[in-house]
């Protein structure tokens, strides 16, 4: 889609992007430029955009630099550092006035493909001087960082500490010679550098500051909140969790199973989380489809258990490597029959870190799973944040009432599993959990079962018990309600418009309201929803009660949101913009559907 | 000192009179008992079907899953807890059928898990299909004509996976049984033992009176259970001659639990679960900077 009129940024800032085929090294050079410039004290926001194949194709990375914090990538590209003939046509039109093309003068370019809107042609021998300075054509991407360097005066020695860490397990030669590359890469961009308006200066006094992507806030949250099993089959993006995990496992004692498919992964963590551990599925929506059944079994024998899917574009294989959010209302209601979960959406990486704990604490307390959504953009896009974002002290690992071997020794009459009736009252637990005992303990010994069962967990038909069974799991909703909150607002009361959104799309269309309210004062405010199952009705009603007109704004095609907000409100969206070509959200695509 | 009776219930089994299952229920309580095994040091997880309603006929901690699942769900408890006894007892319905790539997977990772298949080689929970191990042309409310898929070998398979353990058992021969289940249970890693089981409502043919004249135990017989050649023709031995008894063991092979390494100090689920230490929080901030 065009964006037709251009509502600039509130914040001063560049976007440098790298282009260039798979295996050309321009994820890793970008995600190695941002934490370049993270160490000199700026604020990044880096994204990839990749195929899903290993060679070939078109690939880059867009890195976006400011002094202020930044939440979003954006469409303008000030800097476009070229590996490949492809990489041109395919950003040219992004590339702002002043802007330039850095491109290895052996490709093909033809200077008047060109031409035109102010964009400077750099062709610089890109290849040639990482054959000459790191003996391998692969440094190009290097080289092309150094030149960036020098065309916006940035400091080389953040860049340069990268380089010895990245390339520390080469070998000495290797980090030597990209170190040479750098800097003839950052020559060139001098000779250039006075005609390139768009400068990056390093912030001395800047705190260290963390960069990461969503990710690794979510497996940081679950392992700081105690998941120590985690079955998986790879899928990206979920996979990305799983292989975080597989890395510290064995320093931080997580058992980590690569399973022979998702059933089995589910069923494993079934099995794991019903002898007491703490366990976790990443997976995509492919994934997520194979594993509803046992999500049913879960629910019916009332065993916690947290599934993540990172969603990206179906159906089916979709698109494997993009980003979309097509699965809330199929997570929401999956498997067969009816079971309470819980269903949660963090939106930023902060989001994402208490997401991470908190998914086990809900789902021990309630006895049920709970189902954390991500998706592609949060889960590669990575930002800086300040060293103390994540609160690890406010991390807590709360069990809910699970009986302890004392409490077990000292327990009064048979052990049931499943009871409803609190045995000092006589009277129904009004809550629906009942204390739980994982095996191995002479107490507490019940067969767990998938089958409606009685109060031990024996089978039943009955009509009586299967009806005060379906009460007592519907019960827990109750006590699962009043953890969750309402969406959070961001931007004036009363604006003229309330954008209503979940998860990630939170980064582009929060800076997309600070950009229509710096054009026009109190324009628009958004509504940001994490907790989307048990429905905060009362916050949302009220929320958007003082709300004017009300637009949905999703990356999917049929506005689950809107429509889960009126199944459970009776309100409707006024309006709806929705997104579904597999790209993210940026603020200018938002403010264009807005103006 | 555990007995029997430990593992008794008061709840009487729904299975029909003369169910080969009633065997096997003896026969594994027996064996517990006579392991020294009490009814909360082992978890038995069933799949679907009339056999998997096995544990709640018992005094033992178990977990009735989902059909063709109850291995997998077993692999996830054994790694949670090693220190505890696992078993799955299930048809061939669901072990050889829709469970059948969880076995071969349980197999390669040599898991400590005893794997009981109740073989009758129908579906009898459903009415009487043709199952994974059904004889071509049994005719059943799926194969009116006749099954056409030839059987799942079952040993034979095993053997050729790699498994450590490939026993067959017979209820009419209780104490053989008894003993083997017995065996599987000391066995290290995973340990499959298949069960001749009559089914009196849908399998007629494949009845007592069948087998009776039919088994012989290869403890009789001079078979040498490391002999894996052997075992693999064995397992193939049908119709005159059925073999009962430990077709092949194989000693020394590592178990997957004690590869792992987060399990080198004990069972994960006793390991305690704390916050996270502040020097383990500044290593995961210093990896991102």
């Amino acid at each position: 889609m065009t964006i037709n009129k251009p509502v600039l940024s509130t914040v001063e800032g560049m976007t440098i992007r790298i282009g260039g085929e798979a295996g050309d090294g321009v994820e890793s050079s970008g995600a190695g430029f941002c934490k370049a410039l993270a160490r000199g004290g700026l604020h990044v926001f880096g994204l990839s955009d990749y195929y899903s194949r290993i060679r070939g194709g078109h690939n880059f990375y867009s890195v976006r630099v400011s002094d202020q914090p930044l939440y979003s990538h954006e469409e303008p590209v000030h800097l476009l550092l070229a590996m490949t003939e492809e990489t041109i046509p395919h950003h040219r039109d992004k590339i702002v006035e002043g802007g330039a093309i850095v491109y290895d003068s052996k490709l093909p370019v033809s200077p008047e493909q060109l031409s035109g809107n102010g964009v400077q042609l750099l062709p610089i021998p890109l290849s040639d001087i990482a054959k000459e300075k790191a003996g391998i054509v692969l440094a190009r991407n290097t080289v092309a960082l150094g030149v960036a360097a020098g065309l916006t005066g940035f400091d080389l020695e953040p860049m340069e500490s990268v380089i010895r860490q990245n390339f520390a397990r080469k070998g000495q030669a290797v980090v030597d010679g990209n170190l040479a590359a750098l800097v003839a890469g950052y020559r060139e961009g001098q000779k250039y550098a006075a005609d390139f308006p768009f400068k990056l200066e390093r912030i001395p006094d800047a705190p260290p500051r963390m960069v990461l992507n969503g990710t690794e806030a979510f497996s940081l949250g679950a392992l700081a909140g105690g998941c120590r099993f985690v079955a998986g089959y790879p899928m990206t993006p979920g996979s990305l969790v799983l292989h975080w995990m597989a890395a510290h496992s064995a320093r931080y004692g997580v058992v980590l199973k690569h399973t022979e498919d998702e059933i089995a992964a589910i069923n494993m963590a079934i099995g794991a989380a019903h002898m007491g551990a703490r366990a976790l599925v990443p997976t995509s929506g492919g994934g997520f489809s194979l594993m509803v059944e046992a999500l049913g079994l879960a629910g019916m024998t009332e065993t916690p258990v947290v599934i993540y899917n990172a969603q990206r574009p179906g159906p089916s294989t979709g698109l494997p490597t993009r980003q979309e959010q097509g699965d809330l209302l199929f997570m929401l209601y999956a498997s067969q029959g009816e079971f309470p979960r819980f269903l949660l959406a963090p939106g930023t990486h902060e989001e994402c870190f208490v997401t991470g704990w908190r998914a086990f604490n809900l789902a021990e307390k309630y006895q049920t799973p709970a189902l954390a959504l991500s998706d592609h953009y949060l889960a590669v896009a990575i930002r800086t944040l300040d060293l103390d974002a994540f609160d690890f002290e406010a991390v807590e690992i709360d069990r809910g009432d699970l009986l302890s071997e004392a409490e077990l020794d000292a327990l009064d009459g048979e052990y049931l599993r499943y009871r409803i009736t609190d045995p000092s009252t006589g009277l129904r637990t009004s809550s629906g959990v009942s204390p739980r005992a994982v095996p191995g303990h002479p107490r507490a010994v019940y067969v767990a079962a998938g089958n409606e069962h009685d109060e031990s967990g024996s089978i039943t038909e009955e009509p009586e018990m299967r009806t005060a069974q379906v009460e007592k799991r519907q019960r827990k909703l109750i006590g699962m309600a009043g953890e969750m909150s309402g969406p959070r607002r961001y931007g004036p009361q009363g604006a003229e418009v309330t954008f209503v959104s979940w998860g990630s799309t939170y980064g582009p269309l929060r800076e997309a309201v600070d950009r229509l309210n710096a054009e026009e004062s109190g324009r628009a405010s958004l509504l940001h929803f994490v907790d989307l199952w048990p429905f905060p009705t009362e916050a949302v009603t009220a929320a958007l009660k003082s709300a004017r007109r009300v637009v949905a704004v999703e990356v999917n095609a049929t506005a689950q949101l809107a429509t889960l907000i009126r199944a459970n409100t009776g309100r409707a969206v006024d309006g709806t913009i929705l997104k579904y070509d597999g790209r993210p959200f940026t603020p200018e695509c938002i403010v264009s559907f807005e103006l | 000192m555990v007995t029997r009776k430990d593992f008794d219930s008061p709840e009487s089994p729904t299975w029909c009179t003369g169910c080969g299952n009633y065997g096997i229920l003896n026969a594994v309580k027996m064996a517990l008992a006579e392991q020294d095994i009490a009814p909360h040091q082992v978890v038995i997880f069933t799949g679907i079907g009339c056999g998997s309603k096995l544990p709640h006929y018992m005094k033992v901690s178990g977990f009735h899953t989902i059909h063709g699942r109850a291995l997998a769900v077993a692999t996830g408890a054994r790694l949670a807890n090693h220190g505890l006894k696992i078993m799955t007892v299930h048809g061939d319905g669901d072990g050889y059928g829709m469970g059948l790539g969880h076995m071969l997977h349980a197999i390669r990772r040599n898991i400590g898990i005893v794997d009981v298949v109740q073989n009758n080689r129908v579906y009898g929970l459903t009415k009487g299909q043709y199952s994974p191990t059904s004889d071509p042309g049994m005719r059943t409310p799926t194969s009116p004509e006749g099954a056409i898929d030839r059987p799942v070998p079952p040993l034979a398979l095993a053997i050729t996976a790699g498994a450590t353990f490939v026993a067959r058992g017979y209820p009419g021969e209780l104490r053989h049984l008894v003993w083997l289940i017995g065996e599987a249970l000391q066995h290290p890693g995973y340990a499959l033992v298949d069960v001749l089981q009559p089914c009196v409502t849908f399998n007629r043919p494949g009845s007592y009176d069948f087998y009776n004249p039919r088994v012989y135990k290869l403890e009789e017989a001079d078979h040498d259970p490391t002999d894996k050649t052997a075992a693999w023709e064995l397992a193939y031995e049908w119709g005159e001659r059925i073999p009962i008894g430990i077709f092949y063991r194989a000693e020394g092979v590592p178990t997957y639990e004690e590869q792992v390494p987060a399990l080198k100090a004990r069972p994960l689920v006793k390991q305690p679960l704390e916050k996270l230490r502040p020097e383990q929080i500044e290593a995961l901030r210093a990896e991102l900077i």
